[in-house]
């Protein structure tokens, strides 16, 4: 169903551009890997604060709050390389099963953490039982593992 | 000195041979040194940023060390036992690899930089414990820690291209020096 769309990508200047070039990968992908640190902060300093570890002294909304833009930042980061990384090969993306593991995942992840999870983290004290904050970063911790694991195994199953 | 000999004798213990041509153990070591980057770097990118004075503002720096600091702490020690794992499966290479050297110099230097922040600003943490933006010095630590981290990360990465590999030949002087390539006259070991 995607493939036509997948082939025209391939076929794109920019595609052609990052596939011939020795370096632009490369360059690409250290960038995608230096922002999956900080996206690996923010989601955890939250996280971990849902969990009542971490910053468990401060209030739940001062850590979300203060984690936001750089979970934003590189977020748009992250995507922009990632489909850097995607358009070079979209091809071989397209048959990859890592690949749309990876992809369903983020798209579950990002819902998650712009609707649910925002909203138990900002809902303030003593309105959301500490049972669920719980499950909120579980579930949030789970999604963005399985992102990041999965990203890391399309290169392996190439 | 060169480490080679000692590099070449590790590449032949049945440790790293088993590391380097396992089907699943080299990639689930590989993926766990990289994900563990979110847990050990992420946390720290978050601590050089209060250092900054950027985020977390109102956590004092002290409760930010005792919440955040086993958790970097664990994450850190995840990261060198995969890494050595790492470089005892492919060590010759590793050695050879100036992204590999680069990276090692870079990790020296981020240690050094974390020894003299705890040794001088830190030392005096209660006069800027609750500050927004923490003192020069303080704010200097956590910009070169960045700056180091970036550059471990971006040459742990380059470690995997063979641009500058001893046995891709010729390469510059300064490469082959630098990789500590061993160039005979007429070829390459």
């Amino acid at each position: 169903m995607l493939l036509p769309y997948v082939q025209w990508l391939s076929e794109t200047r920019i595609s052609q551009a990052i596939g011939q070039s020795s370096w632009a990968f490369a360059v690409i992908e250290s960038v995608h890997l230096l922002a999956l640190a900080v996206i690996g902060g923010a989601v955890l300093m939250l996280d971990l604060r849902l969990l009542g570890l971490g910053l468990r002294d401060q209030p739940i909304e001062r850590v979300a709050r203060d984690a936001f833009p750089w979970f934003v930042g590189s977020l748009i980061v992250m995507l922009v390389t990632g489909f850097g990384l995607f358009v070079s090969e979209a091809t071989k993306c397209y048959y990859s099963t890592p690949f749309w593991v990876k992809m369903a995942s983020l798209l579950l992840a990002m819902i998650f953490a712009f609707t649910v999870r925002r909203r138990v983290a900002l809902a303030g004290e003593g309105q959301v039982r500490p049972i669920w904050l719980k499950v909120v970063a579980v579930v949030s911790l789970v999604l963005w593992f399985g992102v990041g694991a999965a990203g890391r195994w399309i290169g392996f199953s190439a | 000195m060169s480490l080679l000999p000692f590099c070449q004798w590790l590449a032949d213990t049945p440790g790293s041979i088993a590391l380097h041509e396992s089907v699943f153990m080299y990639p689930v070591v590989e993926s766990t040194h990289v994900l563990t980057l979110c847990v050990f770097l992420g946390l720290a990118v978050m601590w050089d940023l209060r250092l900054l004075g950027v985020t977390l503002t109102t956590v004092p720096m002290t409760q930010l060390k005792q919440r955040i600091g086993p958790w970097m702490t664990g994450g850190f020690v995840v990261m060198i036992i995969t890494g050595t794992m790492l470089f005892c499966a492919i060590p010759v290479r590793s050695y050879q690899s100036i992204w590999f050297r680069m990276k090692a110099v870079a990790l020296v230097l981020a240690g050094l930089n974390a020894f003299v922040f705890h040794r001088t600003i830190d030392r005096r943490i209660e006069q800027w414990d609750t500050d927004p933006v923490p003192p020069p010095a303080a704010r200097l630590a956590g910009a070169r820690s960045l700056v180091l981290w970036a550059v471990i990360v971006v040459a742990g990465r380059m470690i995997a291209y063979n641009w500058f590999d001893c046995d891709k030949q010729p390469q510059s002087r300064i490469v082959n020096a630098l990789a500590g390539c061993v160039v005979a006259a007429e070829g390459v070991r």
